[in-house]
């Protein structure tokens, strides 16, 4: 019908976020609109974020950006993308926001269903394998990578790279996402195994960082999540608290400041 | 995710009828264009006899040895003293392949399966659509175009254990110069009546060294 495609034509997938635009609800049962329209279809799809997980000495570290694109529009600036799954296990999510969420949801409930079954806290590895069967079984509709990582007793910690076909890679660190293309390189030389929490962390930061720097796709705040036998910690990175990099300037209130300084800049006329 | 990798494989019996095999491939799993993973094993031993290599889709070949674990576990509690060898395993796999692929739904897998089992040797391949032959030696992708015309030349039926090796060797240095997908890590397994052994992953060297290489455009207009 003509008004259905119209507004198939409006609907976009949401990358990495909350927010559903009303067309969305509207379109068709199954949307897979792309906004992309100039792919070639046989090479990797990107995906909007940028999302990391690492191992250390004694646990991991999970790191994300925090911007929900829909298009070219941000539709959401300060988006959590690590997701707890259990007390001990978070995901990290990238791709289509609506599929790595439910995905999600099956997974943070069956494991809720597991741990109480088990009578401990479930393991890392089994965590992950339910996520894998979730996106291996359903990969011609899912478009989603993700990153599980945790701390459980018997293995320590652990991260899991699930990307897009639903193969299961255990590694001791992974990098997903759009902004990850900007980061193989820095990682070849910058990981190191058996770094301390902060190290890792630090490490972490500045990566999410400079893929945000390089990533239309990635922005916003850095989130970081580090499990270990102590507990989990959350912690925030503000986007005007990270380290500059080439050719980005210092933050400033208004030009005005600069004119008004003791030493003002020549202007260009 | 694909790792378009080549596999080969070659086999020599020996008089003792133990019979030996060896095969290579690389560890890396490639993303379109990205070497994304660089110690993924895609060899596995399968039950006792037999070793499955895998270029493809890896989270299909993760789900067939999924399979081929069921089915050894349940030829294993018939408790008989019978165990699936390298030729039904074979037979096994080609019949699920082809069968997905007639449902327009294949694992998008190339997959090599070799063993020994009482003294024979076998060595078979099975692609995503079905096709399946056994041979002396066997690829898959690269390793078809550029493995086997060097293995029709030099191999022979009494190839000892360290010749096998070095003309795999050989045929992987040729891969890693002209399949972009490679990388310069590979493991090695050797398979007899004994038992199987795969290799820790290592890298072979590689020359660059000649003079046409280092000036490759002497006195033309250009560097081309």
């Amino acid at each position: 019908m003509k008004t259905e495609r119209k507004l198939e034509k409006q609907a976009r997938t949401v990358r990495s976020g909350y927010l559903y635009i009303l067309s969305l609800a509207l379109s068709a049962s199954r949307d897979t609109a792309k906004m992309d329209l100039n792919m070639d279809s046989n090479a990797p799809h990107s995906m909007g974020t940028t999302i990391i997980g690492v191992t250390y000495n004694g646990g991991v570290v999970l790191g994300a950006d925090s911007r929900t694109s829909t298009g070219m529009y941000v539709a959401n600036r300060a988006s959590d993308k690590i997701t707890q799954l259990t007390d001990n296990v978070y995901v990290c999510r990238s791709g289509s926001a609506a599929d790595s969420q439910v995905v999600s949801d099956y997974v943070r409930y069956f494991l809720h269903q597991h741990t109480i079954q088990l009578g401990q806290p479930a393991t890392v590895k089994v965590a992950a394998n339910l996520i894998r069967l979730l996106s291996y079984n359903n990969k011609n509709m899912l478009e989603t990578g993700l990153i599980v990582g945790g701390w459980d007793k018997y293995e320590g910690g652990k991260i899991f790279g699930i990307p897009l076909g639903g193969t299961l890679i255990e590694q001791p660190f992974a990098i997903g996402g759009s902004g990850s293309s900007y980061l193989y390189g820095f990682f070849d030389q910058a990981w190191k195994e058996g770094m301390t929490k902060d190290e890792a962390e630090q490490l972490v930061v500045k990566a999410v960082s400079l893929a945000i720097a390089r990533d239309g796709a990635s922005g916003g705040v850095v989130r970081t999540v580090v499990i270990n036998s102590e507990g989990v910690t959350r912690n925030f990175y503000p986007g005007d608290k990270l380290q500059l990099w080439h050719e980005e300037l210092e933050p400033q209130n208004s030009l005005l400041d600069i004119l008004n300084s003791p030493t003002p800049e020549p202007m260009n006329i | 995710m694909h790792a378009l990798h080549l596999f080969i494989f070659t086999r020599r019996p020996r008089p003792s009828s133990s019979h030996v095999f060896c095969w290579k491939s690389d560890v890396s799993s490639s993303y379109g264009s990205t070497l994304r993973y660089k110690n993924v094993e895609r060899m596995k031993p399968i039950g006792k006899h037999s070793l499955l290599g895998a270029s493809g889709e890896i989270s299909d070949f993760q789900e067939i040895l999924r399979y081929l674990d069921e089915l050894i576990l349940y030829d294993n509690m018939w408790d008989d003293g019978n165990s699936l060898g390298p030729k039904e395993v074979h037979n096994y796999l080609t019949r699920v392949m082809y069968n997905r692929r007639n449902k327009f739904n294949p694992l998008w897998n190339s997959l090599v399966l070799g063993g020994v089992k009482n003294g024979q040797k076998y060595l078979g391949t099975v692609s995503m659509i079905g096709v399946n032959f056994e041979d002396n030696h066997v690829a898959t992708g690269f390793g078809n175009h550029l493995a086997r015309p060097i293995l029709r030349q030099e191999w022979h039926e009494n190839l000892s254990f360290e010749d096998g090796v070095r003309l795999l060797e050989k045929c992987m240095r040729v891969l890693l110069y002209r399949d972009r997908s490679a990388i310069n890590k590979l493991q090695i397994a050797k398979i007899t009546e004994e038992g199987m052994t795969i290799s820790q992953p290592y890298s072979l060297k590689t020359y660059w060294e000649f003079s046409a290489f280092e000036n490759p455009t002497q006195g033309a207009v250009g560097s081309w």
